[in-house]
C-alpha cells in the first residue's frame, strides 16, 4: 500500500526527524519542479493548429524522455473554452481533442508524473499570443493562493475554506470551475507511489496512485477526513497533515485560469510549519513577483 | 441659397452638378476636409429624408447630399423611361463624388432606394477606389434579391417557399408601381395629399418638415426607377455583383416592406461584412437619427483608421449587431444576475453603466465589461432605493454618457419569514429597494427615453415568488408581484413611443441574494444558519446567473413581456395558470432550512 511506503507524518503525532522529512519533500519539489519545466517547454512549442491531443503527446514525450514511467494522470491539455470547462457534463470531456489551437486562444496545460516514486500534480495556464482576459485571471489568482495558505495555517475546515475561496472568486466576478472537477474537488492528497515496472493506467489515472488514494479515503473514512478536498460533508474537518495538490480554477466567459501545486501540511505547532507551499519558486509565483516589481 | 433646402440642413453650402443631361441639386455640409460621407436617398423621398442624421454627422464629417434626378431640386431627365437606370444613376453619383471629393474615395450611406443604388455603385467595377464604404439601410441589391428568388424557386423547399411567400406580400407596392399612368394620378392626387399623416400614423415618423413639397413630384418621377430596373434586374441578376468595399448593413427588425431573410447569406457577396439590427419601422433616417448616427461614425472611422478595427472584432457575443455601441445601465451590477448581465452586453458591444450601492463592486464589474468587449463601461455608487441620487445618476448619466438605450432594473434584496413576524421596517426595507428602485428607474430614465422618442427598452427582474404563493416570503413575493404588474403596465403605456417592457422571473439561481437575505422572526445565529443552508441549497441546484443574463438580452431582442428562465419559474408560471389550486395547497407547506 501507498500509505506503508511514505515517511511524512501522516495520522501519528510523532513525524520521522526532520532531515528525513526534507529528502521527502526534496524528491516532491524535484518531480514538481521537471512538470513545471515540461510545462513551459511544451507551452514554448505550441502554434497555431496543434490540436489537444498533440499537445497532451508532446507533454507525455517530454516526461517519458526524462524517466517518467508511472503517472497519478496522464497529461491534459484544454484549449479555448475548454480551459472554462464550458459545457461539461460528463468526467469523458476532460480528455484532449482534436480543438486546434488558434492565436489568443488560452490554455491550460495539467500532467501529473511520478518519478522515482515521487508524484507531482501541476496546471499551467497561458495563451498563444496575447489574451488580457485570461493575464487578469492569472493575477486575481494571486489572492487565492494567500487565502488558501492563510487558512489552512488556522486550522479551518477544509470545506469552509472551499467556500470562502469560492465566495472570493465570486466577488472577483468569476465562476468556480474546479467545481467540475469529480467530487468538485479544489484539491486532493498525493503521496509517494510504489515504482513497478508495469504500471498501467485507468480513464487517464496511473493504478497505483488510486489505489493509494483509494486506501486514503478509507483510512480516513473511518477516522473522519478525506483525502479530497470538497465542498460536501465530507470535507467538514480540519486539514489533514500530508501533502495536498490544490487547484484552484477560476473560469470567466469562457476563459479559465489555474494554478496546480503542492501545499504542505504538517502537525507542527507552529503556524509557518504547520502549512507552506513546497515551492515558491514557479512560473506563476515568479509572475506575480515581476508584476509586483513593474 | 441654403433657404431653398428644409430647416435641418441649415447653413449648407448647395452648388449644382450637370451630368448626362440632368441638373443635380448638392448640399454640404461640415469641414471639407474631413472623411466625405455621401448621403443617397430612396423613395418617395428627397435628401431632406437625411437632415436629421446630416445634421449631427457634420461635427465630425464632412457630409454630402444630393437630390436623386427626378426628385427634390434636380431636374428630371427626358424622357423619363429610360431615364433612371442603374447606370445612368451610376454617372450621376461619380459625377457628384468627384465634384465634392475629387481626391479621396468617400463613405457611401443609403438608405431605400439610395441603398439599392449604393449596392450597384458598390459592386460595378468603375467605381472602385472612388468609394471607401458603405452602409445600406433598407434596400438589398436587385442583383442579390434577383439570385436571392431565382435559388428559392429552383429548390423551393417548405421554408424557402414560405420567405418567397412572405416577401412577394411585402413587394405588393413594387407590382402597383409599374401599372402605368395611376401611380402618378394617385401621388399627385389623394396619396400625395395623406402621405405625410400616414407615414406619421403608421411608421411613426414623427412630424415637421419632412417630407417636404416636392413629394408628389418625387414619388411620380421615382416610380420609373422601379419600371426601368426591377424587372430587367429580376430577370438576369448580374453575376458577379461582389461588394469591392466594406459594408455595413442596418436592417431594422419591423420593416414591413423587406424581409430580413433576405439578407441571408449577404457574407457572399460582402466578404467585409458588418451586420447591425434596430428594432425600428422603415423610415430609421428619421425615427433613429441618433442610433444611425453613431454605427455610421463607428463604420466610417473603422474604415477610416483600421487600427480601431480592432474592439469591433473584439465583442464577438451573441446579438452584437444589435447592441453594439448602445448604451445599457444595469442596477445591482456587483453581483450575481445585475453583474452577469453587464458582461453579457459587455460582450454584445454595448456600453454599460454599472450601478450598485457596493461602489467597488460595481466599479469591478465596469472593470471587467471593458475587457470582454465594451467600448466603454463605468461603475456609479448609487443606492437605488434613493430617489435624489437616482435623479442625480440620470443627470450624469444624460450628459456624460448619453440617453439609456436599454435599462436593467435588476437590484433586489431578499426577506424570508411568516408575515406576522416581518416588521413594518422590514417591510419598508424590501419594498423600497425592490418597488422603490424599480419604480424610480423606470420613471427617470425612462422618462428621458421617452422625450429622446426613439425607442428603447426597460427589464425589470422580478422573480418567480411574483407569482408562487408561499408561507415564507411574503415580503418579498408581494414587492416581486409589484414589480411584474408594474412592467406589464408600463408594457402598455410605453408601447406607443416604441419603448419595450419585460420582466424577468429567474427562479432559483445561484447568486449572493441569499447570503444577504434578512430572515425574520428569528435571532442572529439562526439568520446566519439558515443564511449558509439556503447559500447551499442554491449552490446545489446551481443554476448560473450567466444563463439569466441571456435570457435578458433575448428578452430584449424579441420585446417579450414575461420572462420566466429557470424550469421551476417556467413550471411556476404555467401552473398559476392552470392549476392555481394546487399551488395554494404547496404554499401552505412548511420548507426546512
Amino acid at each position: 500500500m501507498a500509505g506503508d511506503t511514505t515517511q511524512l507524518t501522516m495520522h501519528g503525532t510523532a513525524g520521522p526527524p526532520l532531515t528525513a522529512r526534507s529528502t521527502e519533500l526534496r524528491g516532491f519539489q524535484e518531480v514538481q519542479r521537471l512538470a513545471y519545466e515540461c510545462a513551459e517547454a511544451v507551452a514554448a512549442q505550441l502554434r497555431a493548429g496543434v490540436t489537444e491531443r498533440e499537445a497532451a503527446r508532446m507533454q507525455r514525450e517530454w516526461l517519458r524522455e526524462r524517466g517518467v514511467r508511472d503517472w497519478f494522470h496522464m497529461p491534459f491539455a484544454w484549449f479555448g473554452d475548454r480551459t472554462a470547462f464550458v459545457n461539461f457534463k460528463i468526467p469523458l470531456q476532460f480528455f484532449p481533442t482534436n480543438r486546434q489551437l488558434e492565436p489568443g486562444m488560452p490554455f491550460i496545460l495539467d500532467m501529473a508524473p511520478v518519478y522515482k516514486g515521487y508524484a507531482a500534480d501541476i496546471g499551467y495556464s497561458g495563451s498563444l499570443g496575447l489574451n488580457p482576459v485570461q493575464d487578469r485571471l492569472m493575477s486575481d489568482l494571486r489572492p487565492h493562493r494567500e487565502l488558501i495558505l492563510e487558512q489552512v495555517r488556522e486550522r479551518r475546515p477544509l470545506r469552509e475554506i472551499y467556500e470562502n475561496v469560492e465566495r472570493l472568486m465570486t466577488r472577483q466576478g468569476y465562476t468556480n470551475r474546479h467545481r467540475a472537477y469529480p467530487f468538485g474537488v479544489i484539491a486532493h492528497k498525493m503521496d509517494r507511489v510504489k515504482e513497478r515496472r508495469w504500471s498501467p493506467t485507468a480513464f487517464g489515472f496511473g493504478t497505483q496512485s488510486l489505489k493509494g488514494l483509494a486506501s486514503d479515503a478509507l483510512h480516513g473514512h473511518r477516522e473522519g477526513w478525506s483525502p479530497l478536498w470538497s465542498p460536501y460533508h465530507f470535507s467538514d474537518h480540519p486539514p489533514q497533515p500530508g501533502l495536498w495538490a490544490v487547484e484552484p480554477h477560476l473560469g470567466f466567459r469562457g476563459t479559465g485560469a489555474k494554478f496546480e501545486e503542492i501545499l504542505v501540511v504538517t502537525d507542527s505547532r507552529d503556524p509557518e510549519e504547520s502549512a507552506f507551499w513546497l515551492d515558491d519558486d514557479l512560473p506563476h509565483v515568479r509572475r506575480w513577483a515581476e508584476e509586483n516589481a513593474a | 441659397m441654403s433657404g431653398m433646402n428644409g430647416a435641418g440642413l441649415a447653413g449648407s453650402r448647395e452648388r449644382r452638378v450637370r451630368t448626362g443631361g440632368v441638373d443635380l441639386c448638392v448640399v454640404e455640409l461640415g469641414e471639407t476636409g474631413r472623411p466625405t460621407v455621401v448621403l443617397v436617398h430612396g423613395y418617395p423621398d428627397s435628401k431632406e429624408v437625411w437632415s436629421e442624421v446630416a445634421a449631427r454627422l457634420a461635427t465630425r464629417f464632412h457630409v454630402v447630399l444630393y437630390d436623386v434626378r427626378g426628385h427634390g431640386h434636380s431636374s428630371a431627365p427626358v424622357p423619363l423611361r429610360g431615364g433612371f437606370t442603374l447606370e445612368k444613376l451610376t454617372d450621376d453619383f461619380l459625377a457628384v463624388a468627384d465634384a465634392v471629393s475629387p481626391d479621396r474615395p468617400v463613405h457611401l450611406v443609403g438608405h431605400d432606394w439610395g441603398s439599392v443604388q449604393g449596392w450597384e455603385f458598390a459592386t460595378v467595377a468603375r467605381t472602385e477606389g472612388r468609394i471607401a464604404s458603405f452602409t445600406s439601410m433598407s434596400g438589398p441589391s436587385l442583383d442579390h434579391f434577383g439570385h436571392w428568388v431565382k435559388e428559392r424557386m429552383a429548390r423551393p423547399t417548405p421554408r424557402r417557399a414560405a420567405q418567397l411567400l412572405n416577401q412577394f406580400r411585402k413587394s405588393w407596392y413594387v407590382y402597383m408601381l409599374h401599372t402605368p399612368v395611376l401611380p402618378e394620378l394617385a401621388w399627385r392626387g389623394p396619396l400625395g395629399k395623406r402621405w405625410p399623416g400616414m407615414l406619421e400614423r403608421v411608421e411613426k415618423v414623427p412630424a415637421g418638415d419632412y417630407p417636404t413639397a416636392s413629394l408628389s413630384s418625387d414619388a411620380a418621377h421615382g416610380a420609373w426607377l422601379y419600371r426601368d430596373n426591377v424587372r430587367p434586374r429580376m430577370r438576369r441578376p448580374r453575376a458577379d455583383a461582389y461588394a469591392h468595399v466594406p459594408v455595413q448593413l442596418i436592417v431594422p427588425t419591423g420593416d414591413v416592406f423587406l424581409s430580413e431573410r433576405l439578407y441571408d447569406g449577404l457574407e457572399r457577396w460582402a466578404p467585409d461584412l458588418v451586420r447591425r439590427t434596430l428594432p425600428a419601422q422603415h423610415w430609421v433616417p428619421r425615427t433613429r437619427p441618433d442610433q444611425v448616427t453613431a454605427w455610421i461614425a463607428e463604420f466610417v472611422t473603422a474604415t477610416e483608421e483600421p487600427a480601431t478595427r480592432a474592439p469591433e472584432r473584439k465583442a464577438p457575443g451573441k446579438h452584437a449587431d444589435r447592441f453594439g455601441g448602445q448604451l445599457v445601465l444595469v442596477t445591482g451590477a456587483a453581483s450575481g444576475i445585475g453583474r452577469a448581465t453587464a458582461f453579457a452586453f459587455a460582450e454584445a458591444g454595448a456600453r454599460v453603466v454599472c450601478v450598485d450601492r457596493d461602489g467597488e463592486g460595481a466599479a469591478r464589474t465596469a472593470d471587467m465589461a471593458r475587457l470582454v468587449g465594451a467600448p466603454e463601461a463605468w461603475g456609479e455608487c448609487v443606492d437605488v432605493s434613493d430617489e435624489q441620487a437616482m435623479e442625480k445618476l440620470a443627470e450624469r448619466t444624460a450628459t456624460e454618457y448619453g440617453i439609456v438605450d436599454v435599462l436593467v432594473n435588476n437590484a433586489g434584496i431578499g426577506l424570508s419569514g411568516p408575515f406576522l413576524e416581518t416588521t413594518s421596517e422590514d417591510w419598508k426595507k424590501v419594498l423600497d429597494v425592490n418597488l422603490w428602485g424599480v419604480i424610480h428607474g423606470c420613471r427617470i430614465f425612462g422618462k428621458q427615453m421617452a422625450e429622446r422618442g426613439q425607442g428603447g427598452h426597460i427589464v425589470n427582474t422580478a422573480s418567480a415568488a411574483a407569482y408562487l404563493p408561499s408561507k415564507t416570503l411574503p415580503a418579498y413575493s408581494t414587492s416581486k408581484a409589484a414589480v411584474l404588474m408594474l412592467s406589464e403596465c408600463l408594457r402598455a403605456e410605453l408601447a406607443s413611443k416604441s419603448i419595450g417592457v419585460s420582466a424577468i422571473c429567474p427562479g432559483i439561481v445561484n447568486t449572493n441574494i441569499t447570503a444577504t437575505s434578512r430572515f425574520t422572526g428569528v435571532d442572529a445565529a439562526e439568520e446566519k444558519r439558515r443564511q449558509e443552508r439556503s447559500s447551499r441549497l442554491y449552490g446545489l441546484r446551481n443554476f448560473p446567473p450567466e444563463k439569466v443574463a441571456d435570457a435578458i438580452l433575448l428578452a430584449v431582442v424579441q420585446n417579450q413581456a414575461v420572462v420566466p428562465v429557470t424550469p421551476e419559474s417556467k413550471g411556476a408560471l404555467w401552473m398559476s395558470r392552470f392549476a392555481p389550486r394546487t399551488l395554494r395547497r404547496i404554499a401552505k407547506l412548511e420548507p426546512r432550512l
